[in-house]
This record gives structure tokens, sequence and C-alpha cells, in this order.
């Protein structure tokens, strides 16, 4: 056969033929077009749709940002910039508000003079986040960190802050990055206390306010020591009161003591005046801390067998998540005021952080217990194999588990709770969107300016958002344990 | 038992601490002193009333109210803190105590000085609602707005007004809803109402605001009567004093020709008894309701009198330009009128 086959064909190619180029229909951008956009009639339509759409925005709005003005006083002056440019019938942006305001919206009534405080408070924020969010990467935390250290720094020397607090900042973020590079489990006793000094930045005072606040604890866990030894309940019921006690009777008292033997002061800024970003910022930063823990604490409580722990739970749970955001804030701001005895002043700020968090928590605790709830109960019955008790269950085996596969959800209502804290807008207090927008508006040179305030806070809620978004993305993946 | 027990101390400490506060109550201008600050409820923002610029510092009209009040009671204009309120939260934040005086150009009526338990303390401004139209309509008069689509703000009285007026007069309109003063002119310039209606010292503002202001009409119909004062909680009858006659103080000032440039001459040299009592140079007025005898002569220092703080917040020289109207003495024909300080 295959001798026949030898003579009878006169020609046998012994080489390869060189590859020839995919036909043009197949390769690059057209393949990726073809196969993405134009892949039938319906996505056809649709992106033919779409891209009508884009062009629709494009042609209506262009000429409305392409004669943006970002010199000038007034909305007036604005116009008559536009108008003298662009002819009588053009529109255009007027930007300059934000470049006259733009301090409100991102620091509210704050000082002028110390706008390098909060800076450098956020700026720590992320010294203090870095070995709870960026523990696994070294080199993730080493661009974050020195993000972090070039920005504030800069911000600070361009802001005025004194040379003192620069020194204070560049050695807090040179410690934070040599710990990082070092090991960063180091850095979590800063990030414990980080909480004590950013309020005490942020507010200003005595730094002996934030120092008899740790002595509380201090002496419970002495008392703790010395009764441990008789009984364990008594020992904590006592650790617990002695904390309470200190704080309320002795620490305001212990503070004024201390500060006129040795005034450690900072000039001390009122709630009232935050606002702004600076507002959004220190309610979504403290409600997303504090609502996470409670949330969990809520989510195991519901769980639990024991029949008061869970009902109290439920109740919390069903009637915080029952009622709207806003009538918590105005049982914060008003309703409170008729309890509380005259002449007591709980600051506004602190009253709407606690509500905030508690109406997270009680989100939260149901977006964990879902995630408990995904759990194989293998995983429960394995960990009572091991013989491990509840807490230590809960914390090596089930809550790592649950919480990963929670993470959609958690950061989900984190970046709820987050745009929800432009409601405060309701009790009075300027949040970035409308309140600071209105207050800008009532002074006769910015009235009739709209949209223009509206982009630039949305765009930096957004860019906050969209960075949360991404983290969990990372996080997720990081997390994955299975090989798919 | 226990559940009793811990209601128990929950009512009595509710009972204990509203009796504080009864007791409380009648010493407003003792808590003040203390503190050694008012507390301003303010409008979180309304041009020509309540605004702050770009450095945090509070001006307009209720606002230089504010300040005189506090000068009359601390000695000092800029002793005042300012609690900006919403429309939700005002009336709330005064019966409450989170603020001692509420000058939020809110209307007086007859509810709010009963039912929510409010003692006016006077009028520092007449408004009234007013429509604004686009010159194109051809409109003169806010009787041929028959069948117009009309953008109105809810929840407020002008929305009550607004019904009232069409139904007396035997006209249809189709209302817009807006929530903000700002949204309602958004709605306006883009044509989605054909008049726009509110105070007409807020359509002034807005008119003034817009990029062609002659195009735009405010027609000369005012359907409504909105006495604007500040506002004080009842019980606390000598507080209230304070409030009303620094208030009449401002105006009454302005009545006798006391300006702010003219009253440390007249300190000396006025031989006008009306004069002489109200700068405490004869007789002890203050000392009636527990102050000292300058106090009037401190709150027309601290902004000027009534006229001079109408001029420098929404008179005619300012881009608002509102005419004094019925805020003008009533011997200019206005209804400005002070009671007589004896």
């Amino acid at each position: 056969m295959s001798d026949t086959h030898a003579q009878t064909v006169p020609f046998v190619r012994d080489t390869m033929l060189p590859s020839a180029a995919p036909p043009i229909r197949e390769s690059g951008a057209v393949r990726w077009m073809r196969e993405n956009l134009f892949s039938g009639p319906v996505n056809t339509i649709l992106t033919l749709l779409g891209l009508l759409i884009v062009w629709f925005l494009i042609a209506t709005f262009w000429d409305w940002f392409a004669h943006s003005v970002w010199n000038a006083s007034s909305l007036n002056e604005c116009r008559e910039i536009i108008t003298a440019t662009w002819g009588d019938t053009a529109r255009g942006a007027c930007f300059a508000v934000i470049r006259e305001r733009w301090n409100q919206y991102l620091f509210g009534f704050y000082p002028r003079e110390l706008y390098w405080r909060p800076t450098m408070t956020f700026g720590l924020l992320m010294v203090a986040l870095a070995p709870v969010l960026f523990s696994a990467s070294l080199t993730i935390r080493r661009v974050v960190l020195a993000i972090t250290a070039v920005v504030t720094l800069w911000a600070m020397v361009v802001l005025g802050a004194p040379v003192v607090w620069l020194a204070f900042a560049v050695l807090v973020l040179a410690g934070g990055g040599y710990l990082s590079e070092r090991n960063i489990t180091w850095l979590l006793p800063f990030s414990a206390l980080y909480p004590l000094l950013g309020v005490w930045l942020l507010w200003g005072g005595s730094l002996w306010g934030p120092i008899f606040v740790l002595v509380g604890p201090a002496l419970g866990w002495v008392a703790w020591r010395l009764l441990s030894r008789v009984s364990g309940l008594l020992a904590t019921v006592a650790a617990i009161l002695v904390t309470l006690v200190f704080w309320m009777v002795l620490a305001g008292d212990a503070t004024g003591d201390a500060e006129r033997m040795l005034s450690l002061s900072i000039e001390s800024v009122r709630s009232d005046r935050f606002g702004g970003f600076l507002l959004s910022l220190t309610i979504g930063v403290a409600g997303i801390a504090l609502s996470l823990p409670l949330g969990i604490v809520l989510a195991l409580a519901r769980q639990s067998d024991m029949f008061l722990i869970k009902s109290l739970s439920v109740i919390f749970i069903e009637f915080i998540r029952g009622v709207p955001l806003i009538t918590l804030l105005f049982v914060a701001s008003l309703l409170l005021n008729y309890f509380l005895p005259p002449g007591t002043s709980f600051d506004i700020i602190l009253r709407v952080i606690i509500m905030v968090t508690i109406f997270a928590a009680a989100y939260m605790a149901e977006v964990i217990r879902g995630g408990l709830a995904a759990l194989p109960k293998g995983q429960y019955e394995a960990a009572d194999a091991l013989g491990l008790d509840y807490w230590k269950a809960q914390r090596l085996i089930v809550l790592p588990q649950a919480l990963k596969i929670s993470i959609p959800g958690i950061v989900s209502t984190f970046i709820g709770m987050f745009k929800d804290t432009t409601l405060v807008t309701f009790v009075g207090l300027y949040d970035p969107l409308k309140s600071m927008s209105d207050a800008v508006r009532a002074n006769i040179e910015w009235k009739g300016i709209y949209w223009e305030p509206f982009i630039f806070v949305g765009g930096i809620f957004f860019l906050i958002c969209f960075g949360m978004s991404r983290y969990s993305m990372y996080l997720e993946r990081r997390l994955q344990r299975d090989h798919r | 038992m226990k559940k009793s027990v811990f209601l128990g101390t929950v009512a009595a400490t509710t009972v204990l601490a509203s009796m504080a506060m009864a007791q409380e109550g009648g010493a407003t201008l003792a808590q003040v002193m203390e503190r050694d600050e008012l507390n301003c409820g303010v409008n979180t923002g309304l041009v020509g009333f309540a605004a702050p610029d770009a450095n945090g510092n509070w001006t307009g009209f209720d606002v230089a109210y504010c300040r005189a009040l506090a000068a009359a009671v601390l000695g000092d204009p800029d002793k005042v803190s300012f609690v900006p309120t919403t429309g939700q939260t005002r009336f709330t934040a005064l019966s409450s105590g989170e603020v001692d005086v509420l000058a939020r150009n809110s209307t007086w009526t007859y509810s709010r000085d009963t039912d929510l338990a409010l003692d006016f303390v006077g009028v520092n401004y007449y408004d009234g609602q007013g429509f604004m139209v686009s010159r194109e309509l051809g409109v003169t008069s806010a009787k041929e707005l028959d069948g117009a689509t009309i953008c109105i703000q809810t929840g407020t009285t002008t929305e009550l007004n607004l019904a009232d007026y069409f139904r007396a007069n035997q006209m249809d309109y189709t209302p817009v809803n807006i929530d903000s003063n700002a949204e309602g002119e958004q709605q306006y310039m883009a044509g989605a109402c054909d008049a726009y209606t509110t105070d007409a010292s807020g359509l002034a503002a807005t008119r003034a605001a817009f990029a062609d202001p002659e195009s735009h009409i405010i027609l000369p119909e005012i359907i409504s009567k909105e006495p604007l004062g500040p506002a004080v909680r009842h019980g606390d009858n000598n507080w209230g004093d304070i409030a009303r006659w620094t208030l009449n103080a401002l105006i009454a000032a302005e009545e006798y020709g006391v300006t702010s440039r003219n009253i440390e001459e007249l300190v000396r040299s006025s031989t006008n008894p009306e004069v002489q009592r109200l700068l405490g140079t004869t007789d002890e007025l203050g000392a009636m309701m527990g102050l000292d005898a300058e106090w009037a002569r401190r709150a027309i220092l601290a902004n000027g009198n009534y006229g001079e703080i109408f001029a420098a917040n929404i008179g005619e020289q300012t881009p608002i330009g509102l005419a004094r109207g019925l805020n003008a003495q009533w011997t200019q024909g206005g209804l400005l009128y002070a009671q007589p300080f004896r």
C-alpha cells in the first residue's frame, strides 16, 4: 500500500509550512469586538444602543464640562467669564465654587490653622490599619505605607503643621514602616491605642484624658488579678465595676488635676466645628470599627442555645432593623435631650456614632449569621470532636470560615453605612452632600449653584467606596482556599 | 419583681428629670450666664437670614438678632453658639432645651404658639407668599395662573396657602413637589413648572441669583401672612421678656434715630427721655429683668439698630435687594411698632 503510494505521488513535503497569520476576522481587536460586542443580533442592538447613549451623554454634557471655570469668586463672575470666552449662549460648569470652598467640603468649620490635625489623624489611621488589613503581603504594605507617608507629610507641610508635630508624624510613620518590614504584629499595640490617639488629635484637649481612660481598664485588671484566686465570677464583676467607677467618678477630676500639674493640652475643637468629609469619615470609620465586633457578638448570640441571650439578641436585631436610620438619628439628637438631666452635654457626634453603630451592627449580625449558617455542620462537630471549648471553636474553626464567606456582605454593609452618614443632615450636622452645599448656596455669591458640588462630593464618595469594594475582592482572592 | 423595680426606677428617674427640667426652665437666664454662651437655633443656610461664610463665621438677619441678644445678656456679641436646625428639628430643639432661643425665620402661627408651647417674642420680618413667573409667560397677576403648574416645597405652610388661594379663586393648578429651595430653582429654570412660589423674601433672593433676573417677574399678589420672629420656650417668662425687649430695643432705636455710630454721643447728650431710658442713662430698666442698665446699648452696638441690620443683610443695597415695605417703622407706613420703654 505504502509502496504504491510512494510511486504514484510525485512530491512529498518534508518540511512544515510556516504558520500563516489568522484571518483578520479571527484576530486582535476585530475578533474581540465580534465575540464581545456583536456576537448576535441582540448583542449588536444592545451595543449600538449603548453607544448611542454614550454619544448622547457626551453630546449633551460635553460643552458644559469643556467650559468649566475654575477661577472666580462668585457664580455671576463665572457666568461673565463663560459669556466673555465662549459667547452669549454658551453654558459651562462653575467649579470655582469647589476651588473657593473645598476646605469646607473636606473639613467643615474646623479651624483653618488646625487642618493638619485631621490630616495627620487619617494618615496615622493607615498605619494603624496596616497590620489589620494588609497583614499578609509585605509588598502591598510597603506601597500603602510609602504612599501614606508621602501624602500625609506633604499635606501637613502645605497646611502649615508645626515642626514638633511634623517630627511626631515622621516618627510614627517611620516606626510603622520599620515594624512593618520586621514583624507586622508588633504594630498591633499601636492599632489598639489608635482610637484614643485619633479622638485626642481630632477633638484636642488634654492628653491626660485618654491616659486616664487607659488607667481604668488597668486598675480593673489589677482587681481581677487580686480576686481571681477567690472566684472567677467575682473577679470579672469587680474588674468591670472598678473600671466603670474609675471612669465615671475619678477620671474627670484626675484629668483636671494632672493637667494643672503638667499641661499636655492641644487646642480643643468642638463638635459643631466638624463637617464635610471629616464628619463623614469620623462617623464612618468609628461606625465600621465598632459595628463589626458588635455584629459578630450579636450573630453568635443569635445562634446561641441560651434562651435569654438568644431572645435579647433577636429582639435587638429585629427592632433596630425594623426602624429607619433617620428615626434613630432623631432619637439621638432630640429625644435623648428630654431624658437626660438638663445641663448634661452629651456630644452630638458621639450620639450619632452610637446610633449608626448599632444600626450597622444589626445588619452586620444578619450578614454574619448567613456565613455561620453556610458552614457545614461537620465543621462544628469537628471542633467539638477536637475537644475545643466554645470560644476556641468559634475563634479557630467557625469564625474564620464564616467571616470569609460573609466578606461581600460585610463590605456591602460598610459601604452602605458610609453613604448613610450623609443622613446626619437631618439632625443639623454638616454632611458634605446636602447640608454643606446648602450652606455654601446660602451665600449670595454661590446661590444658584447646583450640580458642581454634587459632582465633586459624589466623586470623592465613589473613590472611597470603590476602594473598599476593590479591597474586599483582594481579600476574597487572598483567603481563597479551594482549588478551582 | 425585679422588672417592676427596674421600671419603677426608670419612671422615678424620668419624673425627677422632668421636675428638674421644669425648675430649671425658669432659669434660662441663669443657665446662659453660667455657660457664658447663648445657644441660638438658626437656619442651616438661608440667603440673607443665616449663612456661614468660608471661615465658618455666621452672618445674616436672624444671626444679627442672636448677636444682639448675646451682647445684651453676656456683653459680647461673639458669645453665641449657632445651632443649625432643620425644618423638622427646629421646634423640638427649642422645647428640649438644646437652644435658648430660635431665630430661624419661623412663622408665628396659632398652633405653634399654643400647641407646640412656644412663645414668639415678636416679629422681626413680615413676609408673605408670592409667585415668580418667567416674563415670557405674559402673566401680570396671580389671578391669571389658572391651570398653571407650580413648584412648591412640600411640608410647609406655603403648600397649604397655595391650595387655599386657588380654591378661594376657583382656579386649578398642578403642583410640582420639591424638597428644597435649590431644587425648586433647578426645576423652575428647567421649565418643569410655570411658576415658583415661596416667601417673597426667598423669591427675591432666588431671582437675584439668576443669570438673567430681568426675564423673571415677581407677581404683585401676596397670598399669605408670614410674620417671622424669634421664639422661646413656654414657661420662662423672664427669658421671654429679655428676648422680646432686645428685639424691641433694636426697633425702637431705629425709630428714635439711635444708630451704632451716634450711640456713644447720644448716651452723653440725648435729652429725649425715651432715648435716655432705652440707653439706660435714666431709670434702671435693665434691672427689672435681671440685666444691667446698659443692656440695650450693647444690643444696639452689636450690629446697629433694626434699620442698619436690615440694610446690611437684605436691604436694597445688597444683592438680595428687599424694600422695607411692611417692615418699615409705623411712622413710615410700615408695621414695626415697638412698645414704649417705660
